[in-house]
């Protein structure tokens, strides 16, 4: 059993999908939401048991109904993507618990359609990261953005439209990437990872090659939503169903992310992939603008799910910069920062979530005095939010520290500056958050929602969506705990490549 | 001049396809019907699906198929009477990704009809800002 679980953690999901979407057919309701956290708890399980397997074995393949590579497809589970596939896993978890009364509030005869789709994201994304073969890390990039597609068109206002817009955005990304692993097969014959990175050393001066790195990265790049590429991401994040922004907003942008450094460190080849200084410039360039304007666009906005999206752009321009400064500190703090945003963007978006589902709305003003109504909730945003500053102990302050040590490293000053200008203005932005709920009077009760009839009385989420809540503000400060833990996890992997 | 030429006419297929693309890349770009943009999505990918079969394709060569003589015994294959089947195979993934790429994008422009009652983009624009 235990030797199976690479492929297990895609094919559970994946059959569960339909399972879902047939109890949802038979308005047998009641079940969707059963089978999914069965299915979810069982992928953690996957999960964590491939983490211990990695760590003893190193590496761990996997070749599809026995075809040997390079004919065959190949999982490969390494300690990278073994910790990617726990922070995927963990989050669609704690997300999905949350998810519940959401989706009993959003959708009322949709719910077999809309798990199955969640399922289905899942599967795409961990498919993603355990693949060992190139095409077929289309195909699963493919499933992600399709269900990705329906999810964010299931949500409220302008969601078709958003959503219509990421299917062109995505649908151009992910035929680059296409276009970029057809070069590749034309100048290697082969479309295995493995064996790529054994061919590629030997045609290193091939412009063939060279061409498909870039367009394999500015497929990536517009999937990530890497500034100046960046502009299907808002609209489409914040019209999202909150029952699913939590998931799509904090796994989406990473495991892209994640798919960017395998690409580059082992197919590519570190030696290759770095050994044009120019690209590397221009990229951390690329990250710094993305990381200011991000910043600075953030604080135009009124509304706190908006204002969350454009910190994921900031936050993109954070580990790509860092990832291009081409050294191992900046490299581990990428990685380090993968696994932290995660958790950080999940936080944010479940406490946004749990604000949208008792006030209605997540404009400014409706959040007036609402720390004495949502007490927990409010604090566990403040904690995300701290992290997203970089506030020590939380986990986003020790990635921020190995990024600008990187920067410093490196000796780019200004990628340096443009992270500590946009921990300033998240600073601002957080500090703006906290003065209105907890300083600012409360609207009166005709003015506001309608559930601020009692004035003193708490009126907090419900339990279900609470508890994932607390958990992720939890894990903030656990992960950065422990940060050292990983760290040397990542650094072996970094420096093995 | 010359060399332009030549290299325009022995690479023939790669002008074709980037050509198909270009015009793909424009409608969604410049066009402002929502469906006609979808149509460029669909152009755009099919010109990659063209590059992908060119790549497999050689001159005098046929389908892989093994030919077995009268006698039985199997004729020596060489690769290079016999065309690369790998792209062609992937190019059956990358055709029912970019059916369902397409089907997932009218419906999502069946929604948009329904809500704002057309699919030009600029009247959506005024709708929304006038809300």
């Amino acid at each position: 059993m235990s030797q199976h679980y690479p492929v297990l953690i895609i094919i559970i999901p994946l059959f569960a999908a339909l399972l879902v979407v047939l109890a949802g057919w038979l308005k047998q309701e009641r079940f969707c939401y059963l089978i999914s956290v069965i299915t979810l708890g069982s992928t953690i399980y996957a999960s964590l048991g491939l983490f211990r397997q990695v760590l003893e074995q190193k590496q761990i393949t996997y070749q599809l109904a026995g075809w040997a590579p390079p004919i065959g497809i190949e999982y490969r589970v390494d300690l990278l993507n073994a910790l990617v596939l726990i922070v995927i896993t963990v989050v669609a978890f704690l997300n999905l618990i949350a998810a519940k009364k959401k989706v009993e509030s959003e959708f009322t005869n949709k719910t077999g359609t809309f798990y199955g789709l969640y399922l289905l994201f899942v599967a795409g994304l961990s498919g993603m990261t355990i693949t060992g073969d190139v095409f077929n890390l289309y195909v699963l990039l493919e499933i992600t953005a399709l269900t990705g597609y329906a999810i964010i068109g299931m949500g409220k206002k302008h969601a078709p439209l958003a959503g219509l817009h990421y299917v062109l955005m995505g649908t151009i990304g992910a035929s680059f990437y296409l276009l970029g692993i057809g070069y590749l097969y034309m100048a290697t014959g082969s479309l295995n990872m493995t064996d790529l990175s054994k061919i590629i050393p030997h045609i290193q001066q091939s412009n063939v090659v060279l061409f498909a790195l870039i367009l394999c990265l500015i497929g990536l790049f517009i999937k990530m939503a890497l500034f100046p590429l960046h502009a299907w991401l808002p609209n489409a994040y914040s019209y999202a169903p909150t029952a699913a922004s939590g998931l799509i907003a904090a796994l989406t942008t990473k495991v892209m992310i994640y798919v960017m450094i395998r690409l580059v460190l082992t197919v590519f080849s570190m030696d290759f992939s770095f050994s044009n200084p120019i690209i590397n410039q221009l990229l951390v360039w690329v990250s710094i603008a993305a990381i200011v304007s991000g910043s600075v666009l953030a604080l135009g906005q009124r509304q706190l799910t908006r204002m969350f999206t454009y910190i994921v752009v900031a936050e993109v321009g954070y580990m790509v910069g860092g990832f291009w400064l081409t050294n191992e500190i900046g490299i581990t703090g990428a990685i380090l920062h993968i696994i932290n945003d995660a958790a950080m963007t999940l936080c944010l978006f479940l406490a946004a979530g749990n604000i949208i589902y008792k006030v209605k709305e997540d404009h400014f003003e409706n959040l007036a005095g609402l720390v004495k109504k949502m007490p927990i909730t409010i604090t566990a945003l403040i904690i995300g939010g701290l992290s997203i500053v970089g506030v020590p102990p939380t986990c986003g302050f020790f990635s921020k520290w190995y990024l600008i040590r990187g920067g410093i490293d490196a000796e780019n000053y200004a990628f340096v500056a443009a992270l500590i200008f946009s921990s300033l203005i998240n600073m601002i932005l957080f500090v703006r958050i906290i003065e209105i709920v907890y300083f600012k009077p409360a609207l009166n009760a005709d003015q506001s929602a309608c559930w601020l009839k009692d004035k003193n009385s708490m009126e907090e989420a419900p339990f279900s969506m609470l508890l994932p809540l607390v958990i992720s503000a939890a894990t903030l400060i656990i992960l950065g705990l422990y940060t050292n833990y990983f760290v040397t996890d990542i650094i072996q992997f970094v420096k093995s490549s | 001049m010359n060399d332009f030429l030549e290299i325009f006419i022995a690479k023939y297929n790669y002008w074709g396809f980037i050509i198909i693309m270009m015009i793909g890349l424009y409608a969604m770009i410049v066009k402002r019907n929502l469906v006609k943009k979808i149509i460029g999505m669909s152009i755009f990918q099919t010109a990659i699906i063209l590059f992908y079969v060119s790549i497999g394709a050689k001159e005098n060569a046929t389908i892989p198929i093994l030919q077995h003589s009268h006698a039985g015994s199997v004729q020596s294959a060489e690769a290079i009477n016999y065309i690369n089947p790998l792209p062609h195979v992937l190019m059956l993934t990358a055709i029912v990704v970019s059916v369902a790429t397409l089907g997932v994008a009218l419906a999502l422009a069946i929604k948009i009809y329904q809500q704002y009652g057309t699919l030009e983009e600029d009247e959506i624009q005024t709708i929304i800002n006038k809300t």
